[in-house]
């Protein structure tokens, strides 16, 4: 039984197709396992690891070395607030602060009922409108702990559901072509092409 | 806006809400550049690049023409696009991807032309959630008009772009981490020589690793040819180029400059640009080129913003991102908490980078929370030299890549400077700005 819903492994089998190596794959997969999950869970990896064709440890080993990958289970949503540089110039470790007796959280921790998982990021590349925080990924753009408090709790009834999907989903947007372009008979073109200039 | 009349190269079409539409884009000469590329030889292309001595915008300032010329010639080859972004401060590639994302397209097709290869990546950091779902439908927009995939616009020419998603970890916009990261692996840099992406890149394979800035500049460039481009800027630093001005300014933003043509008083000051310091306070320090640069200081205003000036002056323009801190700023904090990341972030390949910068982090740490000792300042700059011998700007290099040797410049600088500074935290036992 696969644990990846099949129209999600067909996903999967269609990006892996998109690369000459298959392992190239690997993190996209483990966004596509993070979309149904909310989190990077076991069998997940498991089934990630026989669809590149490595071990499940490298699977594990490779995704425990990236942030956005979380294999323990997190909020529906996922709260960063970045006090990088440019941020903390504008206060962004205060504004941590009240995002975490908002939330009732230390950052890196769930609320106990599921719904937010508070993150101190590093810069978010989003340095003009300071300090910046994210939600799921999203640009939110709130830099005030009043507009903060309110995007929670509109969050927290189920709001903004377009705009900020539920943790996981990163790209919505899916890709409408495999590959065209055949790379083997390229090479043989430009192979023969030098041998005629070579002749 | 540009205090000169050079025209707005990469960001000509941002000014609209709907910049990213491929109605937009088609509207105001969209594809044009490389239509025109179709009608020269790859060989023409690359003279144009060439010529308008196209500096990379990723943070090294390598020649991109120069770069091109050195890919090992093999049947195949790779274009990676680097889109990481994750300089602390730097925040022009998250403009480009998502209000330009058909011209990066654009761009990445002009340079695979060029370099004759059959297939790019385009490497997004993974938080560019909206930035991901604009390029792959500008990707998906570009195969429907026959600007990518089989015999585009009917040159013959065919290519392939991928578009692949990080997943948060800043290393990996050190160009052979990234390739690394591409092949489904930890972002390990790898070790120069003899891993040069040009020689030895994406599995194995000769590659090529632009900026997303780098390659935007590609259709107009094409379009208007080299010499225009060379025309604007001064010496090797031509064209426009993206400065990310945040800090304490009244108007932090994305400005695309006619580069040397401005110093940093008229980024920082002119009202059409920063606008000034809120605080009405003076310049205490700026960071000119993303955190891993020296920091200038008030009597660098006037140096002008181009990349050998920045160079000469004992700094770097490097991505291109200005972080001004007023006269209210806690210089031992901002060292810390830029200390911080380089911490977190160390691959930990190297034990001077791994070790040296959770020490020092620690160290600052207890400065800041007046805990400090007085010798802690030539503990920090002894650590500094371990992992960077000599403290010389550019740095020397111990460790694989040049995340470790970019740790000191911030330390280095503000107790260089700011010693008093430091020493009211030991004296007063705390931290004198909380
Ligand atoms: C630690 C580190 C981080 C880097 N991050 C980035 C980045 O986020 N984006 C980028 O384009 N280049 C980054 N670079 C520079 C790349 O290694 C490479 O020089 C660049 O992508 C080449 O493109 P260009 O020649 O067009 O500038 C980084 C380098 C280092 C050492
Ligand atoms: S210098 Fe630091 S980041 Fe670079 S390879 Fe070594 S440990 Fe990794
Ligand atoms: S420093 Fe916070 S987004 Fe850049």
């Amino acid at each position: 039984m696969s644990h990846l819903t099949p129209e999600r492994r067909q996903r999967c089998e269609r990006l892996i197709a998109l690369y000459p190596q298959k392992r190239s794959a690997l993190i996209p997969l483990c966004h596509i396992a993070q979309e149904q999950d909310g989190y990077l869970s076991e069998p997940a990896m498991i089934e990630i690891a026989a669809m590149v064709g490595v071990t499940p440890a490298e699977v594990q080993g490779t995704a425990t070395f990236y942030d956005m990958l979380h294999t323990e289970p997190v909020g529906t949503y996922v709260v960063g607030v970045c006090t990088n540089i440019a941020c903390l110039l504008a206060g962004g470790d205060d504004l941590l602060a009240h995002a975490e007796s908002s939330l009732g959280v230390r950052a890196g921790g769930t609320t106990d009922d599921g719904v937010f998982t508070l993150e101190e990021t590093e810069c978010l590349a989003d340095c003009d409108v300071a300090p910046c925080v994210q939600v799921n990924h999203r640009y939110v753009r709130t830099t005030t702990p009043d507009a903060l408090d309110g995007l929670l709790a509109e969050l927290r009834e189920g709001g903004r559901a377009d705009e900020i999907p539920t943790h996981g989903n990163l790209i919505r947007v899916q890709r409408t072509t495999g590959l065209v372009a055949d790379p083997e008979a390229i090479a043989a073109e430009r192979a023969a092409k030098r041998e005629e200039a070579g002749a | 806006m540009s205090l000169t009349d050079a025209p707005r190269i990469v960001t000509a079409r941002a000014g609209f809400d709907d910049s990213h539409s491929i109605d937009r884009f088609l509207a105001t000469g969209g594809f044009d550049g490389l239509r025109k590329a179709l009608t020269l030889s790859p060989t023409q292309v690359c003279e144009q690049v060439d010529t308008a001595s196209l500096l990379g915008r990723g943070g090294a300032g390598f020649p991109a023409g120069r770069k091109w010329s050195m890919l090992r010639k093999a049947d195949v080859s790779y274009l990676v696009i680097n889109g990481d972004e994750s300089e602390p401060a730097t925040f022009k590639d998250h403009l480009l991807v998502e209000k330009e994302p058909h011209q990066l397209i654009e761009g990445v097709v002009i340079a695979a032309y060029a370099l004759q290869v059959s297939q790019a990546f385009i490497f997004l950091r993974g938080e560019f959630a909206l930035g991901l779902e604009r390029v792959q439908t500008a990707v998906n927009d570009a195969y429907a008009a026959g600007a990518l995939g089989q015999n585009i616009f009917g040159s013959g020419f065919s290519l392939d772009i991928v578009v692949h998603p990080g997943a948060g970890a800043y290393i990996c916009g050190e160009e052979t981490s990234l390739l690394e990261s591409l092949e489904g692996k930890r972002g390990f840099p790898r070790i120069k020589p003899p891993f040069f992406p040009a020689a030895i890149g994406l599995y194995g394979e000769p590659t090529v690793v632009n900026n997303v800035e780098t390659v935007s500049n590609l259709p107009w460039i094409v379009l208007n040819g080299g010499e225009a481009f060379a025309a604007l800027g001064e010496g090797r630093s031509t064209g426009t180029r993206l400065f990310a001005l945040s800090g304490h300014v009244r108007n932090p933003a994305v400005y695309e400059l006619e580069m040397v043509k401005h110093t940093f008083r008229d980024l920082i000051f002119a009202p059409t640009l920063g606008g000034g310091i809120p605080s009405g306070t003076g310049v205490k320090a700026i960071i000119p080129g993303g955190v891993s640069a020296p920091w200038f200081y008030e009597e660098h205003l006037d140096l002008p913003l181009g990349q050998d000036e920045v160079a000469e002056a004992g700094s770097m323009l490097g991505s291109g991102s200005i972080v001004v801190m007023d006269e209210t700023t806690c210089m031992v904090k901002a060292a810390w908490r830029i200390t911080r990341f380089f911490s977190r972030e160390s691959c930990g390949q190297c034990t001077p980078c791994r070790e040296g910068s959770g020490w020092l982090e620690r160290i600052l740490f207890r400065l800041e929370n007046g805990q400090g000792r007085r010798e802690d300042l030539d503990l920090l700059l002894d650590l500094c030299d371990n992992i960077a011998p000599g403290l010389t700007w550019p740095p020397q290099q111990t460790t694989i890549c040049v995340l470790g040797p970019s740790i000191p410049s911030s330390i280095h600088s503000s107790i260089s400077r700011f010693r008093d500074e430091f020493l009211a935290h030991i004296t007063q036992g705390r931290c004198p700005h909380a």
